[in-house]
């Protein structure tokens, strides 16, 4: 990360620390996580101050991880067209916990909530319109969610008979097949069955073992 | 004559309307011809991409790019191979670098030729399609030539491009370069003049710079309401710093101006395509790096080595380290953009493609409100959308 940008983050930090929880300048990139109620403060102060004018709100997602407490992230990516830099911010909420909708800082706000709404069912507070975007009219789920499968679970169908297009649970003519690549002598632990039981009665010595 | 009460009402514009380009749904609230309301529905060509591309490996996931903006299908290929480089911390030979900006230059070609010729149909001019899709032809002949397919070319991929293009097509594409730009003049003695032309575009759909950003249009779009802002200027990638190019930008930001920085944008594309075959470096075209590219048919039938590399490839593909980055391009439409989170494995744990015709499309009230129904047809041509990437 370069040397304005590391600045950028530790400015940011020092003035809105009870808002930002983490700093990360991976691959050059300025990603900051925020609390999840702070974000219509930060954004905010991003877009008005003097030394970020983060004006342009480029991009908002979801990502999905099934597997922990608040399972989505929500992902906000700004430029500042003035100084030429861009910031990356997110948040952690769950399937319940709405989230303040950023469309009274940003009109371009609209869509993307929208769109993370229709893919993860993520909730947007004060959002004046959020309805489906991408999905068909109708349609029932949250399709970017990692329990939702590829093929869906409905498929269409034009009907001779009633004249109309008609939904019928999708049947798959061949099996839907999926590799796994994971190799499974990659990252083996160095312990044999049994190893643990020299180790006395310690709960924790594979993990050592294996580190 | 007693006064009659207008009543507002709704018309459904699409989604099988020639001038919606494609399948866009447009529910406009009209109070007589004025249009008071405008709700863009859209989703009709939702494919599920990113969905699709989480189950697939890096190279597969290529393939769905060019199918994203159908009309410049090389910029989209050169976020995604972009991203991934940055994530591998992957080299490009600077061949491969020449090779990658001259195909994406040719990309923002077809784009804009198609946007401006279609734009220019919507307003009642025929001729500029006729001429401007011969020449769309010839380049898509170029793309043919280098990759085998005319339009989806899966042909940038992480770590170059797929083929070496050879000395005749550099030739051949150095010779179309100076009958392109008396064809472009022509097409501007139709156009830029015109009065018809003029009346239905000077004045209508006015943004301001302010807007733009407030709505996140990036891209031609904004430069036409004069903002002097591009990547391949201001965040340069693929080697761009080395070309001398100008960005062309607009004053008031409708219609017109939109359609001027296009064309005058075509004619820096032909610089940085004449430069980029002019300057075009020696060397292999893609990285040398047989964890990421595939070995040489040749190199197979001798070497063990390049067989497992070549059939790993093609089995499993190559394993990203795990990270996630925003990375974007300046592709025709503006800010083209790829968020790439990896988890390790051979497969994108997500893929979030930021397409800028979505920010585009979403103004279109703003950009409608007020106007005559005609001119929705004015705004909706001259922003430059395709659903391919707006839907996903």
């Amino acid at each position: 990360m370069d040397q304005a940008l590391t600045e950028l983050g530790d400015y940011i930090s020092d003035t809105l620390g009870d808002v930002v929880i983490a700093k990360d300048g991976r691959l050059g990139e300025l990603c900051l996580t925020v609390k999840r109620e702070g974000i219509l403060k930060i954004l905010k102060f991003l877009r008005d101050d003097a030394n970020c004018q983060f004006t342009t709100l480029l991009d908002i997602c979801g990502v999905d991880f099934p597997e922990e407490d608040e399972r989505f992230e929500v992902v906000y990516h700004l430029l500042s067209m003035t100084h030429n830099q861009r910031i990356r911010l997110k948040l952690r909420t769950d399937e319940d916990t709405p989230v303040d909708s950023a469309t009274s800082l940003f009109n371009a706000a609209n869509w993307w909530e929208r769109e993370a709404w229709d893919m993860f069912g993520i909730a947007f507070d004060d959002h004046p319109d959020l309805r489906r975007i991408l999905t068909d009219y109708g349609f029932e789920g949250h399709p970017l969610r990692k329990d939702f499968p590829l093929t869906g679970y409905v498929e269409l169908r034009y009907d001779d008979e009633q004249k109309r297009v008609v939904y019928e649970p999708v049947k798959l003519t061949q099996e839907f097949r999926t590799f796994d690549f994971l190799s499974p002598w990659e990252g083996v632990q160095r312990m044999l069955p049994g190893d643990e039981k020299a180790e006395g009665a310690d709960e924790d010595a594979p993990e050592k073992e294996a580190s | 004559m007693a006064e009659s009460e207008i009543k507002s009402y709704n018309i459904n514009f699409g989604p099988q309307h020639p001038a919606a380009h494609g399948v866009l749904r447009l529910v406009l609230e009209m109070s007589g011809e004025v249009v008071d309301r405008a709700d863009p529905h859209i989703g009709l060509l939702h494919r599920g991409t990113e969905k699709l591309i989480e189950h697939k490996t890096y190279v597969q996931a290529i393939g769905y790019f060019d199918r994203l903006d159908y009309s410049s299908p090389q910029n989209q290929e050169h976020a995604f191979a972009l991203g991934v480089e940055k994530l591998m911390g992957l080299e490009v030979p600077v061949r491969g670098q020449a090779i990658r900006v001259l195909y994406a230059e040719i990309g923002r070609l077809l784009n804009h030729l198609m946007n401006i010729c279609a734009f220019a149909l919507d307003v009642g001019a025929m001729t500029p399609m006729l001429w401007g899709f011969e020449h769309r032809e010839k380049l898509m002949e170029f793309c043919e030539r280098a990759c085998g397919a005319r339009m989806h070319m899966h042909y940038f991929r992480p770590g170059g491009v797929a083929f070496d293009v050879p000395q005749d097509l550099l030739d051949d594409i150095y010779a179309w370069c100076p009958d392109f730009l008396t064809i472009l003049d022509d097409v501007e003695t139709l156009l830029t003049e015109n009065r018809i032309f003029k009346q239905r575009t000077v004045d209508i759909g006015i943004i301001s710079a302010e807007q733009c950003q407030d709505w996140g249009i990036t891209g031609a779009n904004i430069r036409a309401s004069g903002v002097a802002w591009d990547l391949r200027k201001s965040q340069p990638y693929d080697g761009y710093e080395k070309y001398d190019f100008q960005i062309p930008v607009g004053k008031n930001g409708d219609c017109y101006d939109r359609y001027i920085v296009r064309m005058l944008e075509m004619r820096e594309s032909v610089k940085i395509m004449q430069q980029a075959i002019e300057n075009m470096p020696g060397g292999p075209a893609k990285s040398i790096d047989h964890k990421v590219t595939p070995p040489t048919r040749g190199e197979m039938k001798h070497s063990m080595e390049a067989l497992i590399h070549h059939f790993k490839l093609y089995t499993e593909g190559f394993k990203v380290p795990a990270g996630e980055t925003y990375t974007a391009v300046e592709a025709p439409k503006g800010e083209f953009a790829v968020y790439l989170i990896s988890d390790g494995t051979n497969k994108p744990y997500r893929c979030k493609i930021r397409a800028p015709g979505f920010a585009s499309l979403q103004a279109t009230e703003l950009l409608s409100k007020g106007h005559m129904l005609a001119d929705v047809v004015a705004n909706i041509g001259s922003v430059d959308i395709v659903f391919g990437e707006i839907d996903r």
